[in-house]
């Protein structure tokens, strides 16, 4: 069997996740045997490619990039995994949800909360539309396979890759594997 | 009068006025509760202890139903199974539940039960309501966005401290936990501040101000102890 063709993604979250995927250690180097990264944000790599195995998916979907990033990468991915609470839930990210749509969060961050110059950055281009609702990534594709945690500890991160790489389900039973927060 | 019945297939023998729940302990066997406290009467509000008792259609709260000869109970079968993570799901959409940066993270009932029914994601819809933090008490807060509405702190102030200043305002989901007439907690004229209902507090929905990430213990067995020693003058500590 090859390596497998492993992606990570970074979306509406704020990389703990990935810090804790780095937390691997010296076990990154047995990683990288099994696997070839082939995206990520670790990697300079511009479009999401085809025929990927796995693909982590930090973050929650929280605007129109992230939008038409997570459709790609459902369909050139063999297994997606929402990975860390934003992906599973929209935690942190989606705090902003109860505040109403995305015109009232940006007045909120750039209007109200600002005392010079308040203005809410509306040039084409500059940075992706928010959506209205911050939503978890398997409210907008079908999720393969769930990792808890902010972050999920790098012991769990492990216990996943290792069974993925091993061609088994992972068992995500425990205080150890399913602990949110 | 003893009773025998069998749960989960063991023979159990318990006291007539028990409930199934409290003979279910006493043979050390688990049943998850939510909104049951020791100390606190019971209400079967929140459905964790359902359990089928042969010869019912119906499923049955452990916590309110009493054992009766021959009963035939069974705590941990596939359907309930299914059931239980379905209402600990069901109350994670309902409001905005972010262990990430809640009080209670790592010492909350709710969070537990998730981890306990197998919880990895939530398959229904996340409601995201618009709900407000009272933290006009000068000692303690509530977060009503984190509130199930378990009325542990009713139940707590009522029977424990005689003060019954907390109420439920509203109806299901939109039922609100309130002080007095609906006031600001600092502006209540009842309320003691004894603190038994953030004892009593399952989840990070009540804390002692000032309380961080992680950081709110809640002392929820204080309350039995209080019971027992005031009803029965026991002070087994």
């Amino acid at each position: 069997m090859g390596k497998l063709r492993f992606a990570t993604v970074w979306m509406g979250g704020c990389s703990g996740c990935h810090m804790s995927f780095l937390d691997l250690d010296e076990w990154l180097f047995d990683l990288a045997e099994a696997v070839e990264v082939v995206y990520s944000p670790v990697a300079d790599v511009k479009t999401f490619p085809e025929n990927v195995d796995v693909t982590l998916v930090e973050g929650a979907i929280a605007n129109q990039d992230h939008l038409e990033l997570i459709h790609a990468i459902r369909k050139h991915s063999r297994l997606v995994v929402s990975f860390g609470d934003c992906a599973v839930t929209g935690n942190v990210t989606a705090m902003r949800n109860p505040l109403g749509g995305a015109e009232v969060v940006l007045d909120r961050a750039y209007q109200d909360a600002q005392l010079l110059h308040p203005q809410v950055p509306h040039d084409d281009g500059i940075v992706p539309p928010l959506i209205d609702q911050v939503l978890p990534v398997h409210a907008v594709i079908p999720v393969d396979l769930y990792i808890p945690g902010c972050p999920p500890p790098a012991k769990r991160i492990r216990a996943v890759l290792q069974a993925l790489i091993e061609g088994k389900p992972p068992e995500m039973i425990g205080r150890e594997m399913l602990k949110f927060g | 009068m003893p009773r025998t019945l069998t749960i989960n297939g063991q023979e159990i023998s318990a006291r007539n006025d028990q409930t199934i729940l409290e003979a279910a302990r006493d043979a050390h066997i688990h049943i998850p509760v939510l909104c049951h406290l020791d100390g606190l009467t019971d209400v079967g509000a929140c459905r964790m202890c359902l359990v089928e008792v042969a010869g019912s259609n119906k499923l049955l709260p452990a916590c309110t139903t009493r054992v009766q000869e021959g009963m035939e109970v069974r705590t941990d079968t596939q359907r309930l199974r299914a059931y239980r993570r379905q209402i600990i799901e069901l109350l994670f959409a309902e409001r905005n539940h972010v262990c990430a940066v809640c009080v209670a993270n790592g010492h909350c009932e709710l969070q537990n039960l998730g981890i306990e029914v197998g919880m990895d994601h939530v398959r229904y819809d996340y409601i995201f309501p618009k709900l407000g933090v009272d933290l006009s008490h000068e000692r303690f807060g509530m977060d009503h966005n984190r509130c199930i509405l378990c009325t542990r702190c009713v139940r707590a102030c009522d029977q424990l401290e005689g003060a019954h200043t907390i109420d439920v305002m509203g109806r299901g989901a939109k039922s609100l936990i309130i002080r007095d007439m609906n006031v600001p907690w600092g502006e209540s004229t009842t309320c003691t501040s004894c603190g038994k209902c953030v004892m009593a507090c399952p989840t990070g929905a009540l804390f002692k101000q000032g309380s961080t990430v992680a950081e709110m213990v809640h002392d929820a067995e204080k309350l039995a102890f209080l019971k027992a020693a005031r009803e029965r003058k026991v002070w087994n500590v």
